[in-house]
């Protein structure tokens, strides 16, 4: 056991499944030498070669695009695109190519790729380096979108993506990349894609979250008189999402609060939303409640933390929400 | 049938100003007046002590990341050959000559304290905000000079970006575009040898950035980027083919004496050995020789100048200080021309946890502050 940081565990995930592995390969810009402008990636190129480690032409949808071919040749491809406001010229490549190849050949040609991108606000990055688009990948069939909020689950979660058969997006949320460090084991292990994870068991309301605000929902819970039982899931997983885990919490509690960064209009809120209303109405004490970043860019620095639904937001619509 | 040659051509390389000062008066001749040059290598002696301060506002949390200019600041003369209403569509390592072309400089400063309000371009400038993600806006400049065609009015644009740049897909749509509707612009690719951490070298194969352009049918050259009078010479040039219809892409040799934004350290991946040779090329270094070999600058007007600049620096400084902190509302107002009603109920109860779902909101008229606001 190692106590670390997410940067180190993901680090960590990357180095054993390249040494177990031959055909793993990451490529991406500054990847390399710089070890990523994150340093996710440092130390690996030295130990496992420029041939392994890839510092691509700045080019994003020629590293996406040609990390699909090299998953349909035999190779196990970790594309990384630097910022998610860089996805951009890369989306068509992701979107329509990568996304559809399995479906669209009825199997015979495959994409076992990784996408990793740094994800969402609160760093005071500059523009197009803080937003959270997490709910457009959600809504593109064929892709697993995967976005971890601790340092264990992100070493489990990346292995797991790496050993997929199909394409997944590992989003990671860079505001929590060295906010804090858990004991993360030595030896390679998996979290399954697909499972939430219930932080904390509850019988009074359930939050669901994932990513950076799963920290700021622990937060808001810490704030609550303690006979206010929460039940708080992070998803880990936003698609395949878990959905019985959501809809047993919910039918048990009653109540439901949603808190993601990315805006309100058709986020991921929306679509647990709607679960929450199809799979149990009848157990329903509240309307579902949503705490979620506006409809508007993400503002530049100067007023990220007024976009941000920070903890005092989460608590006051769990309070609202348990209240009513 | 013997095999004939389908297409050859050439690069030219131009320099006029060399690291030591030296003038080819021949290849200077119209271009620069004494006074010109006595201009610039003041503005650029301003803009590099503002990179200076920039890079300590920042280290000292007053400003976001920055990006150091300190090296590139030749590209200023290209503002002293486009007319006042040309268009600059730029980068970030520009700022010479987007100050030069009439922007305030505390914008730029302003953009990188975290404040939209640095991208609003004054009225009658006809200018976009630095571009951010990498080699996206040479389109826009390849449109807005397809526009100016369409329309019939005489501008020309300018577009800047990095060596890396070339390497993105927009970047040679953009020069096809502009190659195959004619439209008046010109590329001005700063290949200061390094895209982050990523050397030329490991960019593209090719011998020049500059020969990109001939794929695309457009008139290229190379020039000396640290030399204020090739840069002048080169886009002088290209405003006449521009206004003919015929686009230029300029590459201009320059280098990043700083690292890429003060996120970066590029001592993690450079030679301290390159960059030792690279300063010696400074554009402001040769600029100073050539002034004081024919006798139009001192160590008194440098004394001089360097107060001078000073002054220039913290009024810039204390301007963009000193802009009163914007409002949350102008991220919702400055979403659409007029605001939609839902938009507008997520500005009105922003304060609030739920953005206008729950039964018991408040309104804007009788805001409840929220803690996290209050």
């Amino acid at each position: 056991m190692a106590n670390l940081t997410l940067v180190q565990a993901i680090n960590l995930a990357l180095t054993q499944e390249m040494e177990a592995d031959d055909s793993v390969v990451i490529l991406g810009e500054d990847v390399g030498l710089n070890g990523g402008v994150f340093r996710v990636t440092e130390g690996l190129q030295q130990r496992f070669g420029d041939h392994r480690v890839v510092d691509t032409p700045l080019a994003e949808s020629g590293i996406m695009g040609t990390a699909i071919g090299l998953a349909m040749n035999g190779i196990k491809s970790i594309p990384e695109i630097q910022f998610e406001g860089f996805l951009g010229p890369a989306y068509d490549q992701l979107v329509n190519h990568g996304a559809r190849y399995r479906s669209r050949t009825r199997g015979a040609v495959t994409v076992p790729m990784t996408v990793r991108v740094p994800v969402g606000g609160g760093i005071h990055a500059p523009e197009l380096h803080s937003d959270s688009p997490e709910a457009i990948y959600a809504h593109t069939p064929g892709l697993k979108v995967l976005m971890p909020s601790s340092p264990y689950d992100a070493k489990g979660m990346l292995i797991s993506a790496i050993r997929d058969p199909d394409p997944c997006i590992f989003f990671e949320p860079k505001r929590i990349y060295r906010a804090f460090r858990e004991e993360v084991p030595e030896d390679e292990y998996t979290v399954p894609i697909g499972k939430a994870k219930i932080v904390e068991e509850g019988s009074d309301l359930t939050v669901v979250t994932w990513g950076a605000m799963t920290i700021q929902c622990i937060n808001a819970m810490d704030s609550l008189p303690e006979d206010l039982s929460v039940e708080l899931i992070d998803l880990r997983t936003i698609y395949p999402l878990d959905v019985d885990t959501i809809v047993e919490s919910v039918q048990k509690t009653g109540r439901c609060v949603v808190a993601h960064e990315a805006p309100l209009t058709a986020g991921l809120g929306a679509e647990i939303s709607a679960l929450v209303q199809e799979r149990c109405f009848l157990h329903l004490e509240a309307p579902v409640q949503r705490v979620t970043g506006f409809d508007t860019f993400m503002p530049y620095y100067k007023m990220e933390l007024d976009y941000l639904p920070e903890a005092p937001r989460v608590a006051e619509a769990i309070t609202a929400c348990a209240a009513y | 049938m013997p095999i004939k040659v389908a297409y050859q051509a050439t690069i030219e390389y131009m320099q006029i100003l060399d690291e030591q000062g030296v003038l080819d008066a021949d290849l200077a001749r119209d271009t620069l007046t004494d006074d010109q040059v006595v201009m610039l290598y003041e503005h650029m002696s301003m803009c590099r002590r503002l990179d200076e301060i920039a890079f300590k506002l920042q280290r000292s949390g007053r400003l976001g990341t920055y990006p150091q200019n300190m090296g590139q600041e030749a590209i200023a003369s290209v503002a002293l050959a486009a007319r006042k209403q040309d268009w600059m569509v730029p980068c970030y390592r520009e700022n010479a000559a987007l100050f030069l072309h009439g922007l305030p400089p505390e914008k730029i400063l302003q953009h990188w304290m975290g404040d939209e309000r640095g991208n609003q371009i004054p009225d009658g400038l006809n200018m976009l905000p630095m571009s951010i993600p990498i080699g996206t806006h040479m389109l826009h400049a390849a449109g807005i000079g397809w526009a100016a065609k369409l329309r019939g009015i005489d501008q020309v644009a300018f577009t800047f970006f990095g060596d890396g740049s070339t390497s993105e897909g927009d970047f040679h749509e953009a020069c096809n575009f502009a190659g195959v509707m004619e439209a008046p612009v010109v590329f001005f690719c700063q290949n200061n040898g390094w895209a982050i951490s990523t050397p030329r070298k490991k960019q593209t194969r090719a011998e020049t950035f500059a020969q990109k352009g001939l794929a695309y049918g457009l008139k290229v050259r190379q020039v000396d980027g640290n030399d204020i009078f090739a840069i002048y010479k080169a886009a002088q040039e290209a405003i006449v083919d521009a206004k003919a219809g015929k686009p230029t892409l300029i590459e201009t040799l320059t280098y990043r004496l700083g690292d890429h934004t003060t996120a970066d350290d590029a001592r993690r991946y450079r030679d301290s050995d390159e960059l030792d040779a690279a300063k010696k090329k400074d554009p402001l270094i040769r600029v100073r020789k050539y002034l004081e070999s024919k006798d139009l600058w001192s160590a008194d007007l440098e004394d001089a100048m360097v107060e001078r600049n000073k002054v220039k620096v913290d009024d810039i400084v204390a301007r963009a200080t000193n802009i009163e902190a914007p409002k949350t509302s102008d991220i919702f107002d400055a979403m659409f021309a007029t605001t939609p009603p839902e938009l507008a109920r997520q500005r009105d109860t922003m304060h609030t946890h739920s953005l206008g779902q729950f039964p018991q909101q408040e309104t804007l008229s009788n805001p409840t502050p929220h803690p996290a606001h209050a």
